[in-house]
C-alpha cells in the first residue's frame, strides 16, 4: 500500500538547516495497523505529513497504492489527500461552527456528492462511532473523546485507503484513549490499513507493528503482540 | 459559479457566523447609507440655492444714470444724464440677439392711490410688458401689462397683494377703478412677488401711460435687460460683461459723458453676483463629493480590514478543508462568493435605506429651510458606489484568502 524508499527532509530556518529525515525505507501493507514511536524531534509527525500529502519530502521516493507522490500540482495532491487519505489530529481539527454531521459529511462535498447522499453517509459514519445521537450538536458540546470520535469519522467518511492519525490519543485521559484505540483497532478489523504516530508505549502496543524512529531514521521495526484495548475499557 | 451546493455551504456558514456577517454587513450598508445621504443633501442644497436665485432672473442688467463729476469735452460737472426712449429702442435693438427680455421703466416713489374711502402712497412704475419676466412677478389673478396696453397708452394697473389688501380688503380688485393722482385706472392684475411684502406694496402702469400722465415726455429712468443664458456658466458671465460695458459706453458717447465719470452713468450686472453664488456650489458640491470619497475609502478600508481577518480567522479551517481535499482555488472561490455576497447585499440594503430615507425625511428637512431643496441621488452614482465597494472587498479579501490558499495545510493546521 505504501512504499518508501530513501526519503529526505531538512526545514530550513534562516541560515540554519534541520535535517529532520535522513533515509527513510519502508513499505506498509494493506490491512496493517502500524504505530511510529520516536522522542520528540525524531521526525515521526514530519514523516506522517509526508505521508498525508501536507507536507513534500525533499528526495526520496513515495508510492502510495501504485501512485507515485512526487511533484503534484495542487489540484492532483487535492484529489489525492480527498480519495486516498483520511486524517485524524491530535487536536481534533474540526470545523467549530459545524455540526458533528456536517464535519462528517464536509470530505464528501468535496467529492461532489449530493447533499442528501452526503447526511446519509455521514449519519452511518457517525453511527459507527458511536454518536448517531449527538449529530446536530457543535464540537465544542461535545467531550475531548466524543471530537476525536467525530474526527475519526470524518476521516473514515471518503472511504479513504490508509488512515493516518496523529497522536490520536495525545489530548485525551487513559481511558478515553483507550475507547478511541478500540475503535481505530476496529476499523483495522474490517480491512483498514492504519498509521499511528504515538509516544506512548501502551498506545504503540495496541498495533500490529512499531516503526522506532530516532534522530531521522528508523532504529527498529518490528510487528508486536497486538493488546486489544478492549479488555481495558 | 451557480453551483448549488456551494451556495448552500455559503449560507450555511453565513448562518454559522451570524456576528461576523453582521459586522460585515452593517459596515458596508453604513457606508453607503452615508454616502446616500451625502450626496442627497449635497444637491439638495445646490438645488435650493439654486432655486433661490433662480427668484430673481441672474442674468440681468440694469442702467440707471445720475449727475455727471467730471468735466468733459467742455461741458461742467453736475449735470443730469436724462435716458430717452430712443436710448433705450438703440441699444434695444443694437443687442437684439443677446436680449431675452427688456424693459426700460419711469417710476413715481410717492403715488397716492385711493379706492372708494380707502387710499395709501405707493410707488407706482411704469413699465413694458416683460417686465413680468424680469421681476419674476407672479400673477395671482387676472394678468400682467400687455403690449396693447403698452400700444395704445391704456389706463391700467397690475397691484400688488399688499395693496390690493390695504385698499380692497378682501373685494375682488378686477375691473374696478383705482384713482392715481386723482386719474381712473383700472386694475387688470393682482401679484405676488418672491420679494415679500415690500415688492408687493406697488403698482405696474404700462410705460407709455405714465409718460403722459406724469408729463415725463419720452423720458426714462432706468432700463433692464435680461441676457439669455448660455450653457457654459463662464461664457455666460464674459457675454453679460460684454454687453453691459457696450452699453454703459454708449450711454456715455450719446450724452457726452467721461468714460471714466462712474456716476453718471452705471451698469449693474447681476451675473457677477450670481458667478460668486455658484462657485459657492461649486465648492459646496466638492466638499460633499470629498467627504464622500473618502467615506467610501473608509469603508473600502473597512471592508478589506474585515476580509483579512476573516480569512485570518479561517486560515485553520482553511488548513482544515485541504486536508480534507478541497482545491485552492475552491477554498478562495468559496471566500469571495461569501465576501461578494454578503457586500453585494448589505450594500443594497444601504442604498435603498438611504433612497427611502432622503425620500422620507427630505420633504420634513425642506420645510425647514428654503436654502435645501430635493435632495436626491444620482442613482447611478450611488450604484456605481456600491459595485466599486463590493469590488474593492472582493479584491481586499481576494489576496489574503488566495495567500491563505496557498499555505501548506501543515502550517495552516498549526495555526492556533
Amino acid at each position: 500500500m505504501i512504499q518508501i524508499k530513501d526519503l529526505h527532509k531538512s526545514y530550513h530556518m534562516g541560515s540554519n538547516s534541520l535535517h529532520v529525515l535522513k533515509g527513510i525505507n519502508f513499505e506498509v501493507k494493506e490491512g496493517e495497523l502500524v504505530s511510529i514511536m520516536g522522542s520528540s524531534g525524531s521526525g515521526k509527525s514530519t514523516l506522517l505529513n509526508i505521508l498525508g500529502m501536507l507536507d513534500e519530502a525533499d528526495t526520496g521516493q513515495y508510492i502510495l497504492d501504485g501512485f507515485p507522490i512526487k511533484n503534484l500540482n495542487e489540484k492532483v495532491a487535492a484529489k489525492y489527500r480527498n480519495e486516498f487519505l483520511g486524517f485524524i489530529f491530535q487536536s481534533f481539527n474540526l470545523i467549530n461552527y459545524k455540526s458533528a454531521l456536517d464535519n462528517v459529511a464536509l470530505p464528501l462535498y468535496y467529492q461532489n456528492i449530493k447533499r442528501k447522499e452526503r447526511i446519509e453517509k455521514a449519519e452511518h459514519y457517525l453511527e459507527k462511532v458511536g454518536l448517531a445521537q449527538w449529530s446536530h450538536h457543535l464540537p465544542s458540546e461535545l467531550s475531548g473523546g466524543q471530537k476525536q470520535r467525530v474526527a475519526i469519522a470524518r476521516a473514515l467518511a471518503s472511504d479513504p485507503k490508509v488512515l493516518l492519525a496523529d497522536e490520536p490519543t495525545g489530548a485525551l485521559d487513559t481511558k478515553t484513549s483507550y475507547e478511541v484505540m478500540e475503535l481505530i483497532q476496529g476499523i483495522n478489523d474490517e480491512g483498514k490499513t492504519i498509521l499511528v504516530v504515538t509516544h506512548e508505549n501502551d498506545i504503540a502496543n495496541m498495533t500490529k507493528r512499531i516503526v522506532n524512529l530516532k534522530d531521522g531514521v528508523i532504529i527498529d521495526d518490528s510487528t508486536v503482540e497486538q493488546v486489544r484495548a478492549s479488555q481495558y475499557v | 459559479m451557480f453551483d448549488i451546493e456551494r451556495w448552500q455551504e455559503i449560507f450555511e456558514t453565513l448562518r454559522k457566523n451570524k456576528l461576523r456577517t453582521f459586522l460585515t454587513g452593517l459596515s458596508v450598508a453604513s457606508g453607503i447609507f452615508i454616502l446616500v445621504i451625502l450626496l442627497g443633501f449635497s444637491k439638495g442644497i445646490e438645488n435650493g440655492v439654486t432655486s433661490q436665485f433662480q427668484q430673481d432672473a441672474t442674468n440681468m442688467i440694469t442702467v440707471w444714470t445720475g449727475r455727471t463729476t467730471k468735466e468733459y469735452k467742455g461741458l461742467n460737472p453736475g449735470r443730469y444724464v436724462q435716458l430717452k426712449n430712443d436710448n433705450f429702442d438703440m441699444i434695444s435693438q443694437k443687442y437684439e440677439d443677446y436680449i431675452e427680455y427688456e424693459t426700460s421703466l419711469y417710476s413715481i416713489w410717492g403715488g397716492t392711490i385711493s379706492y372708494k374711502g380707502e387710499s395709501g402712497n405707493y410707488r407706482i412704475r411704469g413699465v413694458m410688458p416683460d417686465h413680468q419676466f424680469i421681476e419674476n412677478a407672479d400673477i395671482s389673478v387676472g394678468r400682467f401689462v400687455n403690449q396693447s396696453d403698452y400700444n395704445e397708452n391704456k389706463k391700467v394697473a397690475v397691484i400688488g397683494n399688499k395693496l390690493k389688501t390695504d385698499l380692497f380688503k378682501d373685494e375682488d380688485p378686477i375691473d374696478k377703478n383705482i384713482s392715481v393722482f386723482g386719474m381712473n385706472f383700472k386694475v387688470i392684475g393682482v401679484f405676488y412677488d418672491p420679494g415679500g411684502e415690500r415688492e408687493e406694496n406697488q403698482a405696474y402702469i404700462p410705460i407709455s401711460t405714465a409718460q403722459k400722465v406724469f408729463n415725463a415726455g419720452d423720458n426714462i429712468r432706468n432700463m433692464l435687460f435680461t441676457v439669455k443664458m448660455s450653457d457654459n456658466f463662464d461664457d455666460a458671465v464674459a457675454l453679460s460683461q460684454s454687453i453691459s460695458k457696450g452699453i454703459e459706453d454708449q450711454i456715455k458717447q450719446i450724452h457726452t459723458v467721461a468714460p471714466d465719470d462712474t456716476s453718471a452713468v452705471r451698469v449693474y450686472n447681476t451675473l457677477e453676483n450670481a458667478k460668486q453664488i455658484y462657485s459657492l456650489i461649486g465648492i459646496i458640491n466638492a466638499v460633499f463629493w470629498f467627504i464622500g470619497v473618502f467615506t467610501l475609502v473608509a469603508g473600502i478600508v473597512g471592508v478589506g480590514n474585515i476580509m483579512l481577518i476573516i480569512v485570518k480567522e479561517r486560515t485553520k479551517e482553511i488548513g482544515i478543508r485541504k486536508a480534507l481535499g478541497a482545491l485552492p482555488m475552491s477554498i478562495v472561490g468559496m471566500i469571495l462568493q461569501e465576501a461578494v455576497f454578503v457586500t453585494m447585499f448589505a450594500g443594497l440594503f444601504g442604498l435603498i435605506f438611504g433612497l427611502a430615507s432622503l425620500e422620507i425625511f427630505g420633504p420634513m428637512v425642506e420645510t425647514f429651510t428654503d436654502f435645501i431643496k430635493y435632495p436626491q441621488v444620482d442613482f447611478n452614482t450611488a450604484l456605481t458606489s456600491v459595485f466599486l465597494l463590493v469590488f474593492a472587498g472582493a479584491i481586499a479579501g481576494f489576496i489574503p484568502a488566495y495567500r491563505a490558499a496557498k499555505i501548506k495545510p501543515i502550517i495552516a493546521l498549526r495555526d492556533e
